[in-house]
């Protein structure tokens, strides 16, 4: 396949720029609901939380380097490590995922935009706010302290009779939401928006993995939706759902929390490891071997990880018959698991590696990955938890998941797409010094975890005493983190440099074969000039006299100034309608700005202030449903 | 490439055995539940280490073929499928059998023990501190610091007042979680005579960190001549400046909170005193029960335990010097 720039009148390719153009101007900048826009600012938006999370982390292991420190006191170590689970999972994982998701996606499927930009640009300011909401409890005094889980009763209205748990519930849910939103639009997206020819065996491992971390989504988010209105309600009308002394029940918490809680592990984990296939092919110079094994094990991966929930339980007490069949389930995710490091190895193995930094990141992923991995199927069984549950050991396990299986594969691919996102190259031996100063100072940050979880260290302690044998492996856990934020400082800069003076990348830097390299970078709003045709998985690496469908494609002319996308069918990717899309408009930052204000009303209890606010959001959705896009059949 | 692996197995492995030694160690267990665990996690560890220098030299042999980089190939390729489904399908799936088979058998054990141990203790979580009660004793009330006889089982009766807590002594059993409104039983056996540190393992509030307990196993006799002492009220203070310390015991909040059995003060907000002086640590772990330090908390418990839910006393110095001596007459 090939693109076809300049195949074309230049009027026909005025009407197009100025059909996708976005004014230049504050306003036009807020209004704007291009996808790559979006997915910009999610990506920086959640790297700057991944900052400020890193920050807590450190003053945590910084109160943590010996026995008796007062650093923090008690209390704000709680407050720092319910806001450092809190912002990894919700403001930054998640969002850079689907940031991610946003941008690549439709580049790399081939379509101009996603489906619904004004719900797309309205996610991103439901997640600002949310973000800025939840941070927002700093300045009242009132943080929240009950772990990014927030068990009740502890996070109920008896335990926290303040607006910290409130600022949770309510931050969290708007993130919730958003995550909802992206699914939505990235499901439908991928299902009926792939360039002609792009069959299911050729769409992108990764848009493969953001289509089932997505309907995840749609599965796994409501019931955590559901329990934190639940827990909400408790709070602010005084029901009774997890009042024990009332006939609740606490533990329904933990699992409507869990259900919601373990998907998430791997609604991170599966686009994040289809970030690293996708990266493959560019530094092995190969497919990467047994795709369709490894599109099935993804979607494996998802279905499995809905019966895991229970083993976050094991200690809570639970009939042994349910959590047997718990154990199983958690084990028996290994092997779609191991499917997917194994095709890594070997496509490594069948090609010729290219030794750039993103290499690094692959081999890191692997390397720490597969240790989290091992210590998972540990924890998997119920009696081995009854130990380490709750102790230093699972923090060390997840954060060699999460970092090995979602960390390290981010900074990676924003490494492999900074060229694309910024038309300029990062530095490569800045890049690799970052990269060794984050996977040495992780792996002595967490290693040493494992043999305090062993030596009796529960979590979530801010201090302990001396004389248990847990010093030495607390200072050096210190140390590595204050590496591994030396490595986080570099790869900023390495960021923050090259910005606008990094060396001119080029359409196409790494020669990768998927299509999103194959328009310029940064790419142009309405992404392809014309909709390419896609006859193979790698398209810009087939033979170009190969293919039959020569310079022209799809859409290569515009009627008048429409925003206008391909709808294909669902398996075979056959074009079969046109449809035009709204354009940039300033409802959805108004619809998101209205619910954060009904919010407040309810964080303060004013009736006026929430009926203000609602009132608001019921008027910018009519202001927003006025004038919607027309489809056309063709 | 051999060597690095080689030399990675090792330091895990010493690593991982430095784990294994050392005082209240899960790795180091004294009783059958931690012992059959510990088992457990031996055969996993070994096993997972075979399965990570497996992966890890792999990946090391692929990384050092050398080769020029020429054009890419786009077909995907089908060699590699056998070791994806030799190693990545077939390897993982025997391991995963193996230890889901004999992690039920562990588990299966422990809880048929559980139940059994004629013997029962009802553990009651407070923030930030545990009741202890002698369900076959009455009146045997304590606080932090469980004993119990030597070789045979004791089931603990775990149960929360206020939030969710969670039971975790290493060196005996796994941990077990502290539910209101609910009753989870726990077996625990120690073998030998000894103290064993335990902690609250499920966060549950500032204090959470400084959550503390102690287990001391005796023999048996020692025991029960124990628990006859602890089912007896405060023997009446002999001492001059103790009787004083009884009274300003009274006349203060102490009593408001707190009980002493023998005495009218009969509350259960705070732990039972009635043989405070028998007991190792004071403020749920967070001190040994030294005149100095039982000085330093009844002056001003929130300085050294920032948070819990006693109010500093003010006391001129000779009603604390007589409260002192008072609290170590309850022997």
């Amino acid at each position: 396949m090939t693109t076809t720039e300049d195949a074309r009148p230049d009027a026909a390719r005025a009407r197009l720029v100025e059909a996708w153009s976005t004014k230049p101007g504050f306003i036009n900048w807020l209004s704007n609901v291009n996808h790559k826009a979006i997915g910009f600012r999610f990506i920086i938006t959640s790297f700057i939380f991944l900052l400020i999370g890193g920050v807590q982390a450190l003053l945590m292991r910084t109160q943590l380097m010996g026995p008796d420190l007062d650093v923090l006191g008690p209390d704000a170590y709680n407050e720092a490590f319910t806001l450092h689970g809190t912002t990894m999972m919700f403001l930054f994982a998640v969002p850079m995922l689907e940031g991610l998701g946003m941008y690549l996606v439709p580049l790399m499927i081939g379509t101009r935009d996603l489906p619904f930009p004004r719900l797309n640009a309205f996610g991103y300011w439901l997640y600002l706010f949310a973000g800025i909401f939840l941070y927002w409890s700093l300045f009242t005094g009132s943080v929240p302290d009950g772990g990014w889980f927030n068990y009740p009763p502890l996070a109920g209205p008896e335990f926290r009779p303040d607006s910290s748990i409130d600022f949770w519930l309510l931050g969290v849910t708007m993130t919730e939401v958003v995550g909802i939103v992206g699914a939505l639009e990235l499901v439908v997206c991928i299902a009926r928006h792939r360039a002609p020819g792009m069959t299911l065996s050729r769409i992108p491992v990764f848009a493969w993995g953001v289509l089932v971390s997505s309907v995840m989504i749609l599965f796994a988010f409501p019931p955590l939706v559901a329990g934190s209105l639940m827990l909400e309600l408790d709070r602010k009308i005084g029901t009774h759902f997890y009042n024990p002394a009332a006939g609740g029940d606490p533990i329904l918490w933990q699992h409507l929390f869990w259900i919601f809680g373990h998907p998430e592990v791997y609604i991170m984990l599966i686009p994040a490891v289809a970030l690293i296939a996708s990266m493959l092919p560019a530094v092995t110079r190969r497919g990467i071997v047994a795709y369709p094994l490894v599109v099935v094990s993804l979607v494996a991966i998802g279905f499995i990880s809905f019966g895991l929930w229970v083993h976050h339980m094991f200690a809570a007490g639970l009939p042994a018959l349910a959590m047997a069949f718990f154990t199983a389930a958690s084990m028996a995710i290994a092997i779609p698991s191991g499917v997917q490091i194994f095709s890594l190895i070997a496509t490594m193995w069948r090609g010729k590696l290219v030794w750039n930094t993103v290499l690094l990141y692959v081999v890191g992923f692997v390397l720490v990955f597969v240790l989290g991995g091992i210590t998972g199927v540990m924890v998997a069984s119920v009696a081995f938890d009854w130990q380490v549950h709750d102790t230093f050991f699972v923090v060390a396990h997840f954060h060699y998941v999460l970092i090995g299986g979602v960390v390290l594969p981010i900074l990676g691919a924003l490494h492999y797409w900074f060229p694309k996102l910024t038309g300029r190259l990062l530095d490569e031996r800045l890049g690799k010094i970052a990269f060794w100063l984050i996977f040495g100072g992780m792996n002595l940050t967490f290693f040493p975890q494992h043999i305090l979880g062993f030596l009796g260290m529960p979590r979530r302690v801010y201090t302990f005493q001396s004389g248990l044998g847990w010093d030495f492996y607390n200072l050096l856990s210190t140390l590595g983190a204050y590496a591994t934020a030396a490595g986080f400082l570099v790869y900023s800069a390495n960021m923050a440099i090259n910005w606008s003076r990094g060396r001119p990348a080029g359409d196409n830097p790494w020669d990768a074969p998927t299509l999103e390299w194959a328009t310029a970078s940064p790419p142009p709003a309405y992404n392809f000039a014309a909709i390419p045709t896609v006859d193979s998985l790698y398209p810009l690496w087939e033979p170009k006299e190969a293919s039959p469908h020569g310079q022209a494609g799809l859409l290569d002319d515009v009627e008048g100034q429409r925003r206008e996308i391909v709808g294909s069918t669902i398996l075979d990717a056959e074009a079969i309608e046109i449809l035009e899309l709204p354009g940039n408009t300033l409802w959805p930052l108004v619809a998101a700005s209205a619910i954060v204000l009904f919010l407040f009303g309810v964080m303060i209890d004013s009736m006026i202030v929430g009926a203000v606010g609602l009132a608001t959001v019921v008027g910018s959705l009519l202001g927003w449903l006025w004038t919607g896009p027309e489809w056309r059949h063709e | 490439m051999r060597h690095r692996a080689a030399r990675l197995a090792a330091v895990t492995a010493a690593l991982a055995g430095l784990a294994a030694c050392g005082d209240g160690s899960a790795l180091a267990p004294k009783g059958p539940d931690a012992r059959e665990i510990a088992g457990l996690w031996w055969l996993m560890f070994w096993l997972g280490l075979a399965v990570y220098v497996f992966v890890v030299a792999l990946l090391f042999v692929v990384l050092r073929k050398r080769g020029k980089v020429d054009e890419p190939v786009p077909a995907t390729p089908r060699e590699g499928r056998g070791l994806i489904w030799g190693a990545g399908v077939g390897m993982t799936t025997v391991i995963i059998v193996v230890l889901v088979l004999v992690s039920y058998v562990v588990g299966g054990r422990i809880y048929d023990r559980r139940g059994t141990g004629g013997l029962r203790v009802e553990v009651v979580g407070y923030k930030f501190w545990w009741e202890v009660r002698y369900l076959d004793r009455p009146g045997a009330i304590t606080a932090n610091e469980i004993h119990i006889p030597t070789g045979r089982p004791v089931d603990l009766v775990l149960t929360s007042r206020d939030v969710i807590h969670s039971f975790w002594v290493p060196e005996l059993a796994g941990k077990l979680d502290l539910v209101p409104g609910v009753r989870h039983v726990l077996s625990i056996q120690a073998d030998r005579p000894g103290e064993f540190r335990g902690a609250c393992a499920e966060y549950c509030g500032v204090q959470h960190a400084n959550m503390l307990l102690l287990v001391v196993a005796q023999p048996p006799d020692e025991f029960e001549a124990w628990l006859d002492r602890q089912a007896q009220p405060r023997q009446a203070p002999a001492d001059p400046l103790a009787q004083r310390g009884e009274e300003v015991f009274l006349r203060t909040p102490c009593g408001a909170c707190h009980r002493v059995r023998g005495t009218p003060a009969d509350a259960d907000v705070g732990p039972d005193l009635t043989h405070f002086a028998t007991r190792r640590t004071l403020g749920a772990g967070v001190r040994p029960n030294t005149r100095g330090h039982l000085g330093g908390w009844l002056s001003d418990p929130q300085a050294i335990k920032p948070g819990n839910l006693m109010p500093p006393t003010k006391l001129a110095p000779d009603e604390l010097l007589a409260l002192l001596a008072y609290m170590e007459s309850l022997t």
